[in-house]
């Protein structure tokens, strides 16, 4: 067997140690990524509503 | 300088957003080194073959598991003690962050248990702690859903994370207390680390980068929780106007 073929094969334990580190990878950054893209919605969302109060409070003047 | 100081939620969200990009950039170099080290680096283990590779993320996951708790349990006692404004956000924003890396401990445990120990589960006290640490973290969060009123719900959230506290000892002592298949501590233990250095390192880089990876991560999820505050509040306003 070749390395490349060696190393993916673990010793014959592949279907272990990858899934392993798979799932460890994705939960990660689904976590990271919904995090993040969470924090940038409310920014958006915050600064929408105090634009729209800034324009009602310069509608009233 | 007082605890309050950065108590002051503009100052707080000005600090974070500095560190946050840093410690996300730090985080993933660090990951990077460690995977290559987990995977290239470290030999096969003459017992347990390829499979010891596993410990590098499940033993991470494990800890930062326990870490994320008791993170919650102190932010916890610091909003109820001294009503510091921003330590329920704190402990609101790691429970998602501690319960995923439960998950990921208790998977990758299974994994790792079905070649070695020839199944993917068995109801000892590690394992059954560390499920019970899990259903903690989600009721937890149930918790904070259930109660309109964000200072009540904040309360009893604070009250089921300190009751909640007493598992984590149970789950790093278990190993000791009772029989087990999972084996004892190698590497938090009175007498120093008793594993090789070549797997040592490794495994201190993932755990660095797990931690470096928890703080960026909190600190996104404090900034939104601070907003979608502030949005509450807003809105409350206009409707009251």
């Amino acid at each position: 067997m070749d390395a490349i073929g060696q190393f993916f094969a673990m010793g014959g334990y592949a279907a272990y140690v990858w899934p392993a580190f798979a799932i460890v990878l994705v939960v990660m950054a689904l976590m990271w990524f919904t995090g993040i893209h969470g924090w940038r919605k409310s920014e958006q969302t915050l600064a929408a509503l105090r634009s729209n109060r800034r324009q009602r409070e310069g509608d009233a003047e | 300088m007082s605890m309050h100081y950065f108590a002051n939620p503009t100052r707080f969200n000005r600090l974070a957003g500095r560190i946050q990009p840093w410690a996300g950039g730090l985080a993933a170099i660090l990951l990077v080194v460690g995977l290559y080290m987990a995977l290239f680096e470290v030999p096969a283990d003459y017992q347990q073959g390829d499979t010891v590779r596993i410990m590098f993320v499940h033993v991470p996951s494990a800890w930062m598991a326990m870490f994320c708790y008791s993170f919650l349990a102190v932010a916890s006692a610091v909003a109820l003690i001294w009503k510091h404004p921003l330590a329920d956000l704190a402990a609101k924003a790691s429970a998602p962050i501690g319960a995923g890396f439960t998950f990921l401990a208790l998977v990758t445990g299974s994994i790792w248990g079905k070649p070695m120990w020839g199944t993917w589960w068995v109801w000892d006290a590690r394992l059954t702690s560390v499920l019970i640490l899990f259903f903690l973290y989600l009721g937890y969060m149930a918790l904070w859903q259930s109660i309109e009123d964000g200072q009540k719900a904040a309360k009893a959230a604070a009250v089921l994370a300190l009751v909640g506290a007493v598992n984590v000892p149970i789950i790093k002592f278990s190993v000791d207390w009772w029989n087990t298949l999972h084996q004892p501590a190698s590497v938090m233990r009175m007498d120093g680390p008793a594993i090789h250095p070549s797997m040592l390192w490794p495994l201190l880089i993932m755990a660095l980068a797990f931690q470096v990876y928890f703080v960026a991560l909190l600190l996104a999820r404090m900034r939104m929780e601070l907003n979608l505050r502030r949005i509450r509040a807003l809105r409350l306003a206009e409707r009251s106007s």
